[in-house]
């Protein structure tokens, strides 16, 4: 029997959060660390946490698995228990709503602040704008992101800082509007980039680096940003 | 009960996906007071999971492709059911929709031209059927589905749309008049139930595929809108046509994008053998989807399926290279090195078919208005209400739906309906009035919930269903199994009806809303079996071992299942076209 | 000038660049000396004065401690603002960072002040 200790708190009942613990037998088998969510919630109805697609593609199961932020849908056991234990807990540094649910208001709010959409005020063409593939390329490794959150709340920048530092998230998203050929706002969002906080209390953890569920890398995007800013300014 | 707060909107969109967005895209750009209702953040809807890309004649892999030869793949594809009114309106309209996506930054693969990648997808072809495979299905990678939500959700955020983010709505609110006013719903985090009321309700609330127990459907795909139009008294046409995808991951489900196939890889039995030569010369493994899926379950019962079991087949691509596949198909060698425990460079996918989409939904016309039909059998618009999407049946995929149409039909319907809206607003629509018992019917099923004492609990009967609707509706269909299938869903309405919620808090409760889930599934299952039953013939994906041939002197129409009287009636397919002659049904053949 | 001062300290861009610089100017300070006294192994007080008594060995020393005194401001300024913090503890953050800083920003200045007045014995 495998050990599952789940954080749990609901406002209604609960003066302050506990864990709660649960034994669960896996059959042997290599579940998703969701599946043994789901289980468990048929055993306790009252377990609350997102989940969507169960594919790893829609970014809701975020939670904190064994101390490593990482989607419930895609993480094996294997790579989970440790000692036969699996501790599960919301994403960190995030106010919570109730059990693995976090209030994500401030993620969104930072993502809003990039304007994350291409601004191209030039006439509309009648077919699509062309972009060759080497541009396209450019965007390869910054599209992909599924705003899971999984990077920013790893991220001691954003825990101190979650009103005024962009958070990885954020500025992977950030570059990828500047990266885009598209895209003719560069000064514009550099501009908006440009204080001691949005873009430069990133100080190189690479914590987002390591838990991103889809392979991202956003403290290079970063890198690349706070070389345009240094140009700009010199 | 005392009354609700009540939110007024000019428009209300429930459902933040891929229709549902493009059509508040369009209302929010034109300054209309607009709202998304929507269960989960918007990226979170199962939009993101599409894959393979967006069909649409664009001209960019040939210059000379034509939007009438994509009508054309489409209506066959349909099995002739899909109305070719609104089909021409589709993949003529396609191109400016697509085009908008790209402007609005949807980062599609390029050619070396610049322009939009296209890549071949079953069902394609040039010159009506005989200029051969056509390529046609504009792509971002293997993510287009991600890339299109994404970029539709910016672009709302852009325009300042009004998002209800992780709200749920419970029911319709109708008048007197039998008119739609507007929605009650939960707002999920506190819990709170809320009458949103506006001059136009649209129902952009996707798929149910999680009535079947094995599906490449998102947890969320549960039929609510299907649901709630059935218990408002709505009918829904063509419930019956579920599509097995081909390709799903054997034990995981999850969804492997036809476009590995279009991009050169193929299916194999457990002799190696690349069995749909045999069953489709031409098109081969680029045949329609339930062509395919059919093949596959007819191997795997002759006993030449793969596995220790053999009961599933692999879908083989390392002979494209690494290059290749990193390129292309990037997001399905993740899918599957995660899933299926197989290095799609190194060795082949298990894959089997598996629940994939509702061909069928809300009935509406082009402009996304529902339809009712009186009893004289005339269409009838419902005042107030409307929907897009796969959650509506306007019908452009018939009894089977082409890979890449149903982010195309998201796409274009979600707009039409949108731009048909602000001209209604334009024009000065007014609010239509609903008093308090109005309001408190669509609480009954909520009420009944909150005040249940004892019962089952949902996720036990939401298994239960799955597995008749798996056991007794699935791939191959036969009426007697499908008459128990039925008698076992009776007995289920029941225990459905009486279901237990234990934990009646209101703060983020997700227990509430799987066991309001659990009744849309109900709803769409059991409208699923009457209809699939009712329908005596095999057609697209219906296909029925006592009724193997199609029936077009008595079926070739659309079913019609009405929830009053648990029956279904026949509609008239739409054979009329704009721009020249209907196509004439002719026997489906790849 | 006050407004080249406070582009050049108070935006990030230059913030960046400044630690760089002002760590680059430490490095050399720190191998210089430490290789000063590897080559000298024995060094007398004659030796040490002689070295300190160059010219461009004041400017070297004052320009590190102002680089110093640069470094630090920025440095501190970014660690009291990460936990010196409304959200870390409470309302009363503001007024204590402001203080901290302003403490911090004297301390430095005197260090400033206190090195010019040992190197040139005034």
């Amino acid at each position: 029997m495998l050990n599952v200790s789940i954080y749990r708190y609901n406002p209604e009942v609960d003066a302050e959060p506990y864990m709660q613990d649960f034994e669960f037998d896996a059959q042997g088998k290599d579940l998703m660390v969701l599946d043994v969510l789901e289980k468990l919630k048929i055993q306790d109805p009252s377990l609350v946490f997102r989940r969507s697609c169960r594919e790893g593609v829609c970014g809701s199961d975020g939670v904190n698995i064994s101390g490593k932020n990482g989607l419930a849908c895609i993480t094996p056991l294997s790579e989970a228990v440790k000692g036969n234990k699996l501790v599960i807990r919301p994403l960190p540094g995030l106010p919570v709503i109730r059990d693995l649910v976090i209030d994500m208001g401030q993620f969104y709010a930072q993502y809003e602040k990039i304007q994350p959409y291409i601004i191209n005020n030039s006439p509309v063409p009648a077919i699509e704008r062309l972009q060759s593939p080497e541009e396209r390329a450019k965007l390869d490794g910054l599209y992909e992101c599924i705003l899971c959150a999984c990077c920013s709340t790893a991220c001691p920048s954003f825990w101190w800082n979650p009103e005024k530092f962009i958070g990885p998230s954020g500025l992977l998203q950030a570059y990828r509007f500047l990266a885009d050929s598209r895209d003719t706002a560069t000064e514009e969002r550099l501009a908006n980039l440009d204080d001691p906080f949005s873009v430069f209390r990133c100080h190189g953890i690479m914590n987002c680096v390591q838990v991103c569920p889809k392979g991202l890398n956003p403290t290079k995007a970063i890198g690349h940003i706070r070389n345009m800013l240094i140009r700009r300014a010199t | 009960m005392g009354s609700l707060r009540k939110m007024s909107f000019d428009a209300v969109i429930v459902g933040g996906g891929g229709s549902g967005m493009r059509a508040a895209l369009q209302l929010a750009q034109s300054g209309y007071k607009t709202a998304v209702i929507t269960k989960v953040f918007p990226t979170r809807s199962h939009t993101v999971s599409a894959q393979g890309g967006i069909t649409c004649a664009i001209a960019s892999d040939d210059p000379n492709d034509q939007w009438q030869w994509h009508m054309y793949d489409t209506i066959k594809g349909s099995d002739y059911i899909g109305d070719q009114e609104a089909i021409e309106y589709m993949c003529q309209t396609g191109p400016e929709a697509i085009f908008e996506l790209e402007h609005m930054g949807l980062p599609f693969s390029r050619t070396e031209e610049g322009r939009i990648y296209q890549r071949p997808f079953g069902g394609q072809s040039k010159d009506y059927g005989a200029g051969g495979q056509a390529a046609r299905t504009c792509a971002a990678a293997d993510r287009t589905g991600h890339a299109l939500l994404h970029t539709l959700y910016q672009g709302n955020l852009k325009n300042k749309t009004v998002f209800l983010n992780e709200w749920f709505a419970v029911d319709i609110v109708k008048n007197a008049d039998g008119a739609v006013v507007g929605v009650v719903a939960i707002d999920i985090e506190t819990g709170e139930t809320v009458f949103v009321e506006s001059k136009a309700t649209v129902f952009a609330t996707g798929g149910a595929g999680r009535i079947y127990a094995s599906t490449t459907n998102a947890h969320i795909c549960t039929g609510d809108g299907v649901g709630m139009a059935l218990r408002a008294g709505f009918p829904v046409q063509d419930i019956e046509m579920w599509q097995f995808h081909p390709t799903g991951i054997h034990g995981a489900g999850t969804l492997v994008t036809e476009g590995c196939r279009g991009e050169g890889g193929y299916l194999i039995n457990k002799d190696g053998e690349r069995f749909m030569e045999r069953y489709a010369p031409n098109a081969k493994d680029l045949a329609g989807r339930d062509v395919v899926a059919r093949s596959m379950v007819l191997e795997i019962l002759e006993g030449r399926g793969c596995g220790p079991d053999g009961d599933h087949v692999y879908l083989k691509l390392d002979h494209l290279g690494e290059e290749m596949l990193n390129a292309k198909l990037p997001g399905i060698l993740e899918l599957s090195r995660t899933f299926a425990h197989a290095d799609p460079v190194k060795e082949p996918i298990p894959v089997v078919p598996t629940c994939h989409y509702m061909m069928g939904g809300i009935p509406t016309n082009v402009d996304g208005q529902a339809l009712t039909i009186d009893r004289e059998g005339n269409d009838q618009v419902i005042e107030g209400f409307y929907a897009c999407g796969e959650a509506a049946c306007v019908s452009v995929h018939g009894a089977n739906r082409l890979g890449g149409n149903s982010l195309l039909d998201l796409v274009v319907f979600g707009r039409a309906s949108g731009i048909f809206i602000e001209k209604q607003l334009s024009e000065g629509i007014t609010l239509k009035e609903a008093t308090e018992e109005d309001i408190q019917r669509a609480m009954v099923g909520l009420n009944r919930i909150n005040q249940s004492s004892d019962g089952e609990n949902a996720a036990v009967l939401r298994a239960e269903l799955q597995t008749i609707m798996q056991n007794y509706f699935g791939v191959f269909r036969r009426g007697d199994y499908m008459k128990t299938g039925i008698e076992k869903l009776d007995e289920l309405r029941l225990r459905v009806e009486n279901v237990y919620l234990d934990d009646k808090s209101n703060s983020f409760n997700t227990a509430r809303l799987e066991a309001l889930e659990l009744q849309n599934l109900f709803e769409t299952a059991y409208a699923t079996a009457i209809s699939a039953e009712g329908r005596t013939e095999s057609r697209g994906a219906h296909a029925r071992e006592d009724f193997q041939d199609r029936d077009d002197e008595n079926w070739l129409c659309h079913s019609v299942y009405f929830p009053g009287s648990k029956e279904i009636g026949k509609r008239p397919v739409n054979f009329t076209l704009k721009t020249r002659e209907p196509f004439e049904p002719k026997i489906r053949t790849y | 000038m006050m407004a080249f001062f406070a582009r050049f300290t108070f935006t990030g861009p230059s913030n960046w660049i400044i630690q760089r610089i002002t760590a680059i100017v430490m490095a050399a300070y720190l191998f210089f000396i430490v290789g000063f006294l590897m080559t000298n192994p024995a060094l007398t007080y004659d030796q040490w004065s002689a070295l300190n008594s160059l010219l461009s060995m004041r400017i070297f020393t004052l320009v590190t401690i102002a680089a110093v005194a640069f470094h630090a401001w920025i440095g501190m300024r970014c660690v009291l603002s990460d936990y010196i913090t409304v959200r870390l503890i409470g309302p009363k953050a503001n007024g204590l960072r402001n203080v901290l800083q302003l403490g911090l920003g004297f301390i430095i200045l005197l260090y400033l002040v206190w090195t010019i007045k040992i190197l040139w014995g005034l």
